[in-house]
């Protein structure tokens, strides 16, 4: 979806203030709302993907306006209401009060804490083979899904050329959606900073995305 | 004037407690819900949080980085297949796939961002600081980067490449930089201190060796 969480290349926001010393999390909340969120991914309740697109999903200016986990938390709310897993009412209550659907993988307990110490593997067998190879100048298409996609609309219509091929990979635009895996190869494409940004950008930058097949066509 | 300034004051630190308030009691909230629905097991939770606490953090990247900087061997191999190369490694934490590194040379420097949330190579590099998950670095890094460097209070040559790597899908990026001057000789150890986890964002460059005396 075209939101506000798509950033590539907007104004406004100010300098990068990092903090010094800063602490792994800044409230206890945040360490829950964390692992709360890893733990209901694991378990299978929800994916990586659709917890993207429930974040993106917040209004704008609550978007904006709150905190890294903020974001997480009111996203992960959200979905669980949506998904039919936890109550309005239950939230209200603060207790379970009725029964829930069952998990995929069933309860997050201490033996599935050692699995989360890598990321998750998404990488699945391929459907066909690759249509791009190194060296490829290929276009991103103009696409503006209301539904979740990883091509920011900063490349969209840009040329760029692909650098490598990086497996095959669960598709996030249906994943999200709990559509799917739809396996699709992704690549590495870069594009030159003159033409995302005109005549007057960096000549010596170059930025590159990490581009599902689908988002692709050849320029 | 001043009374409403300390009125005005007063009441944003009341409005900051008891949004901190409520958003910790909904948390908890949700927690015990979870716990009650058999969905996680709550001492599962502090095993995770416990993790990133004091497990998974940039020492993990910097004795990659010490290493590859120490054995040509393995820095061509870190090259070629970071995931691969550094799983061999028993002294740091494994690491999930399609982990690429990308090396700084004199011609050219890399950054690492996540324009579309946050991305970021947690393995190696611990869970990313706030900076890097927030608007003015994931807006800049791709259209601006020098002067997010001027941020961190880093100047690059004009001529030098730049290259900003978006990590819009599930590869992830780490920045191998540049091993300082005057460390030949240099354990593997004492050249990890050297190594700072924004030199492997890319906003930032390893110590000097004079840096490491205070």
């Amino acid at each position: 979806m075209n939101g506000v969480h798509d950033m590539g290349g907007m104004d406004g926001f100010g300098k990068v203030e990092p903090e010094a010393n800063e602490p792994t999390f800044h409230h206890e909340w945040e360490a829950r709302v964390m692992a709360m969120v890893r733990a209901m991914g694991a378990n299978g309740g929800l994916n990586i993907d659709s917890q993207r697109f429930a974040r993106e999903s917040l209004p704008p200016e609550v978007y904006l306006a709150s905190s890294y986990y903020k974001k997480w938390f009111l996203a992960v709310e959200n979905q669980l209401v949506e998904r039919n897993m936890v109550g309005a009412d239950e939230l209200e209550a603060g207790h379970s009060l009725h029964q829930s659907p069952p998990l995929l993988r069933g309860k997050f307990t201490l033996d599935d804490v050692k699995r989360c110490e890598t990321r998750a593997n998404f990488d699945r067998q391929p459907q066909g083979p690759a249509i791009f190879k190194p060296g490829d100048k290929v276009r991103t298409k103009n696409i503006n899904p209301l539904t979740h996609t990883r091509l920011p609309r900063y490349v969209r219509g840009h040329t760029g050329v692909v650098e490598r091929i990086n497996g095959c990979h669960v598709f996030p635009d249906t994943n999200a959606h709990f559509k799917g895996d739809h396996p699709q190869w992704l690549y590495t494409v870069v594009f030159d900073a003159r033409d995302l940004w005109g005549d007057d950008a960096d000549p010596t930058l170059k930025v590159s995305i990490e581009a599902f097949e689908p988002y692709l066509e050849k320029a | 004037m001043a009374h409403d300034h300390d009125h005005h004051h007063h009441h944003d630190h009341d409005h900051e407690h008891s949004e901190l308030s409520e958003t910790q009691l909904r948390v908890r909230a949700l927690e015990t819900i979870l716990t009650e629905k058999g969905y996680v097991d709550p001492k599962a939770l502090d095993a995770i949080v416990e993790m990133y606490e004091t497990k998974i953090g940039p020492r993990n990247g910097a004795r990659v980085i010490a290493k590859a900087w120490s054995d040509p061997a393995f820095k061509q191999a870190l090259l070629d297949d970071a995931t691969k190369a550094i799983n061999t490694l028993g002294h740091v934490s494994r690491t999930g796939d399609h982990l690429i590194a990308v090396e700084n040379t004199p011609q050219r420097h890399n950054m690492v961002v996540c324009t579309l949330c946050s991305c970021y190579p947690w393995e190696m590099l611990g869970l990313p600081p706030v900076w890097y998950k927030a608007s003015p670095y994931r807006s800049r890094a791709v259209k601006d980067p020098r002067g997010v460097l001027a941020d961190f209070g880093v100047s690059l040559p004009k001529d030098i490449e730049i290259r900003v790597w978006d990590s819009t899908a599930e590869t992830r990026f780490l920045v191998l930089p540049m091993r300082p001057e005057g460390t030949d000789g240099w354990s593997e150890d004492k050249l990890a201190e050297l190594v700072t986890r924004d030199s492997m964002i890319g906003t930032g460059l390893a110590r000097k060796p004079a840096e490491l005396k205070s």
